[in-house]
């Protein structure tokens, strides 16, 4: 599951159960309240609308709206008014300074309280890590469920089941999004192929081995399933043929399984939804009629093509409006993430509209839109859409086990020895086979053949869930009267998968010694080297005169640089070639790390001491060529910095929820900026040293911010009028702790003794060593100048928050 | 050698790059890097002269000597092309190894341009150059800065701690295989030999 901190405090363990226990009583007295007089001042008006709003004991479908809120409204005001008009025959009340109206607020309420219980159940959970070791999350939260519905069964009331225009309406969309968005291109690309035959080919031979099977095991006499048809039998291999997506979402997260077979199995999961989708409607549909002609399947198999190529249609074109929508976002970039989260949503809608595979559209609006959005929008809103997407879809994901526990409780059950153990039999023996069978007939054509171990790995992670379970939800009572049965037998399955495979899967992976996921860092080489492999792939396969894989990814790339990337990306970023792009992006990365890095105080142990120097010798004026950093590039790096180090000298003048005012200090920014670029000519005289840490590339951007964030090297020089005064804000509390790690940074890596007198000059001057080890400095002069490298020192450090009209002076240093 | 190489790929498939060649050559014995030039699809590659390139290199050829061959004849094209196949399932460790340092080392040859047996900076800035060449309007330093900051990775990594009077001449093939060690070459480097049934014919 998405990992939250463990609080790994032991007192603190204790405050979740309590949170937990008073949730849990917290529900009791609000259910009760369901037969209770809801407002008190209400009493003297029409007494009509209270059956409306007592809803007695129905297996209520959870947040159904009681139809008597919304009238209560108006005899409310009816009332009021006619308190204050003309002097009703009323009793005279003193005017109620406190009171109780629990059925206005009463879903709203109810709604949050559920999810504040799932989220205290996570919570609880990390805390104590020791069960969460050995038992998949899911497992937990469906035990927890069952729980809340045996306590609100004991109650007396009817625990809610799992609505299911709810789950697939509000539920499932986050997490299925989630994974879109996030899903790994490049792999799902490459295995597609085999995904698609797992998905649509095995889910159908799932189903029809399934629902044949079943068929025959009611045929036999004696077990009194003998009015169950095929076809009823076929609705039910149907629906619980699919694996489901979420189940293989959150066991699959934990054990952190090796990327092949993850997307693999994944991949299935989001892929079948389509073939789910056909099937079942399709077996609705005929287990209405007396026969089914040759035409009904051919229909069939057509609307397979229609439902998952019409989903996956609609989702891109949901997809490229809401890439060309991000492109003139750059005013209002408040609000760019919401129109990720709104777009996609509409494309699941519209899907859903048409009857077609609303995953489908969902996944394919995803990744459609996703190159796009992201070279659009700005790094907050990335930042904003990951954090809610893992947030909804992680709640979603608790939501949906902890119901699938209460609906468990709550639900009718009918429970057939032979029927549920055949379908738990089946259904393993089924995906067994399955798998087995289609990776023989896939390995003729894979390159990368599957091995049994993989194998193993891909049918036991064939999980069912909730989809299974609501699917058969919907079906109509009146048509399959033997429903509850279904649902049984359904609930068992998912049961048995979740918890039994999902708790095992992690020992026999160990115990397997299947590959785990490689934590590999992205490096600039590994970008070059892939870059270059595609190319030579493509020039091979053109020699060659095939027109294989590479050839075909290459002419997309082609089409996609010359002319969709000029429609949806806004102004320069739409030129800028995958290299470039990519080595920006690690550099904001790394500018971001090392300022969180250094606000916890950690310093980069692993420092390398590689420098230009070592690799360029020949050359001495080595030029310190600096990457030509877009504008908004620079402002946005900028920004983190100064927003993470100088958190106490930010003063934003006005704020309103509409626009964010921009700083004051942008111009002072603005004109160092153009200095600087002025001054560039004159560091080809200079030496510049520039220290990589291990594996990452020490950008010029790292050691402007290095070298900026220093407030030292600004001292206050009281005596000199024409000075810069930069002080530091003692009332805040960050800004000493900061100064002092930067401080400590810059003096563990330079390795400098630490001597009062280079403690005044900063990282100044270093005018007769060019070459003490390790040196930071960006610029140690080497032979040249001073004043020009105090200009430059000048021009290239952050004046300071405050605008001082000296600002253009020079900075002479106290040793000077 | 043919010998080997024909137990590896299927005579069908041989005969397919016969026919290729004899296409590219025009019916000539062997081919020349001008026959390169009729192939209209390669004219969008950035790196399509370090391809050329390396199908005359003659360490690619496996021949003994140095340099660059002025013509090759299909024993040569078939050389080149194998390696470019396909993993075997049943391949132990060391012919796995073998393989992969294969694959390694014509991909060397390509970066080093001038046979010294290392990539200089130099070197590996002019293919950082020639993969962003498709982009006009791009900056010299900016292909540069990304070289250099390439280069310094791969001496952190093959080197680690350096002193700055230490110079680190170029990457050699040990600190090569040292950097594709996370990269798993021996699945990515493969044409798809087995569907030659849809190679274009053009006549």
């Amino acid at each position: 599951m998405r990992a939250t901190g463990c609080l790994g405090v032991p007192t603190l363990h204790k405050l979740p159960s309590v949170f937990m226990v008073a949730a849990l009583l917290g529900l009791l007295p609000l259910l009760h309240s369901h037969g209770l007089q809801p407002n008190p001042m209400l009493a003297s008006e029409a007494p009509h609308h209270y059956p409306a709003v007592v809803r007695g004991n129905e297996p209520g479908d959870f947040t159904s709206a009681p139809p008597g809120i919304s009238e209560e409204i108006h005899p409310l005001s009816k009332h009021s008014s006619n308190h204050t008009g003309n002097g009703h025959s009323k009793p005279e009340k003193a005017f109620p300074v406190l009171g109780i109206d629990y059925t206005r607020i009463r879903i709203p309420f109810e709604i949050s309280l559920w999810i504040l219980l799932a989220c205290l159940m996570k919570l609880g959970f990390h805390v104590i890590p020791s069960v969460s070791n050995i038992v998949p999350e899911s497992c937990l939260l469906i035990v927890v469920g069952l729980l809340v519905g045996g306590l609100i069964k004991g109650v007396g009331e009817s625990p809610p089941i799992l609505n299911s225009e709810i789950f697939f309406l509000f539920l499932l969309p986050p997490i299925i999004l989630d994974a879109g968005y996030f899903l790994p291109l490049r792999q799902f690309m490459e295995n597609l192929g085999t995904i698609l035959i797992f998905a649509v080919v095995g889910t159908l031979w799932n189903a029809f081995f399934l629902g044949g099977l079943m068929y025959a095991v009611c045929q036999i006499g004696g077990t009194g399933l003998n009015h169950i048809g095929l076809l009823a039998n076929l609705l039910f291999g149907s629906i619980i043929s699919a694996v489901d997506p979420v189940a293989v979402l959150a066991v699959f997260e934990e054990i952190h399984i090796n990327e092949l077979l993850h997307i693999l199995v994944f991949g299935e999961s989001l892929l079948n939804d389509a073939v789910t989708v056909v099937l079942y409607h399709l077996f609705e549909e005929f287990a209405n009629n007396e026969q089914v002609t040759i035409i009904d399947i051919l229909l069939g198999f057509i609307s397979f093509f229609v439902v998952s190529l019409g989903g996956v249609f609609i989702g891109i074109i949901y997809g490229i409006v809401a890439a060309f929508t991000s492109r003139f976002t750059s005013h209002i970039r408040v609000i760019e993430p919401l129109f990720v989260f709104l777009y996609s949503y509409m494309a699941y809608l519209s899907a859903e509209l048409f009857h077609l595979s609303g995953i489908m559209a969902l996944i394919a609006a995803g990744v459609v839109m996703r190159p796009y959005v992201e070279a659009n929008i700005s790094h907050k809103s990335h930042t904003t859409i990951k954090y809610f997407l893992k947030m909804w879809s992680s709640v979603s994901e608790t939501l949906i086990f902890i119901f699938l526990g209460v609906s468990t409780v709550a639900g009718k059950h009918y429970w057939n020895w032979t029927f549920v153990i055949s379908t738990l039999l089946f259904c393993l023996i089924a995906r067994v086979l399955g798998v087995l069978g289609l990776t023989w007939f896939i390995n003729k054509f894979r390159i990368v053949k599957l091995t049994p171990k993989d194998q193993f790995i891909i049918a036991y992670g064939g999980l069912r869930g909730a989809i299974a379970f609501s699917l058969c939800y919907l079906l109509d009572y009146s048509h399959f009267n033997m429903r509850d049965m279904f649902l049984t037998a359904i609930i068992t399955v998912i049961f048995f998968t979740v918890f039994v495979q999902g708790m095992t899967i992690r020992p026999l992976v160990d115990l397997l010694a299947v590959k785990k996921k490689q934590e590999t860092k992205r490096s600039i080489n590994e970008e070059i080297h892939t870059q270059f492999l595609d190319h030579l792939l493509t020039g091979i396969e053109d020699i060659c005169g095939h027109y294989g894989h590479h050839h075909w990814k290459d002419k997309l790339n082609r089409f996609n640089k010359k002319y969709v990337k000029k429609c949806l990306i806004a102004g320069e970023r739409s030129k800028e070639p995958q290299l470039i792009a990519f080595y920006h992006k690690m550099e904001m990365k790394q500018a971001i790390e090392l300022v969180e890095s250094g606000g916890i105080g950690k310093i980069p142990s692993a420092v390398s001491t590689v420098s230009m120097q070592n690799i360029h010798p020949k050359t001495l004026p080595v030029e310190r060529i600096l990457p030509a950093l877009s504008k908004d590039k620079e402002e946005e790096i900028r920004k983190i910095l100064r927003n993470n180090l100088q958190k106490t000298r930010q003063r934003l003048r006005s704020y309103n929820r509409h626009t964010l005012v921009a700083d004051p200090y942008e111009e002072a920014w603005n004109q160092m900026l153009l200095r600087r670029q002025k001054v560039r000519q004159l560091e080809k005289k200079m030496n510049n040293y520039l220290t990589v840490p291990a594996h990452k590339v020490d950008s010029p951007t790292m050691s402007r911010a290095r070298i900026g964030s220093d407030p030292l090297a600004y001292e206050p020089k009281p005596d000199s009028e024409n000075l810069p005064i930069i002080t530091i804000d003692p009332a805040s509390p960050q800004s000493p702790e900061s100064v002092d790690l930067v401080n400590e940074e810059m003096k563990g890596m330079s390795r400098l003794p630490p001597s009062p007198e280079e403690d005044e000059e900063g990282l100044v001057m270093r005018v007769k060593e060019p070459s003490s080890p390790g040196t930071d400095d960006v610029f140690t002069p080497g032979t040249s100048d001073s004043p020009s490298n105090q200009r430059m020192l000048r021009c290239l450090s952050d004046p300071g928050p405050r605008p001082e009209p000296e600002e253009g002076e020079p900075f002479i240093p106290k040793g000077q | 050698f043919l010998s080997l190489f024909l137990l590896l790929v299927t005579s069908e498939q041989i005969e397919h790059l016969h026919r290729r060649f004899k296409q590219l050559s025009g019916d000539q014995p062997t081919i020349r890097k001008e026959h390169f030039d009729n192939i209209p699809d390669l004219e969008f590659n950035p790196i399509r002269s370090k391809i050329v390139h390396a199908f005359f290199d003659k360490r690619n050829l496996r021949q003994e000597s140095d340099g660059l061959a002025d013509e090759i004849n299909f024993e040569d094209f078939l050389t080149i092309m194998s390696y470019f196949r396909p993993i075997e399932m049943n391949m132990d460790e060391e012919q796995l190894d073998h393989f992969r340092k294969e694959k390694l080392k014509f991909l060397f040859h390509m970066y080093d341009s001038d046979h010294d047996g290392k990539i200089t900076l130099q070197e590996y800035r002019n293919v950082v150059e020639e993969l962003l060449s498709g982009n006009p309007h791009l900056e010299k330093e900016s292909a540069r800065s990304i070289a250099d900051g390439a280069m310094m990775e791969a001496a952190s990594i093959c080197v680690g701690q350096m002193e700055p009077d230490q110079v680190y001449e170029g990457i050699t093939f040990e600190d090569f295989l040292k950097i594709w060690q996370g990269i798993d070459i021996e699945t990515k480097m493969h044409v798809r030999f087995l569907n030659m049934e849809t190679i274009a014919q053009c006549h």
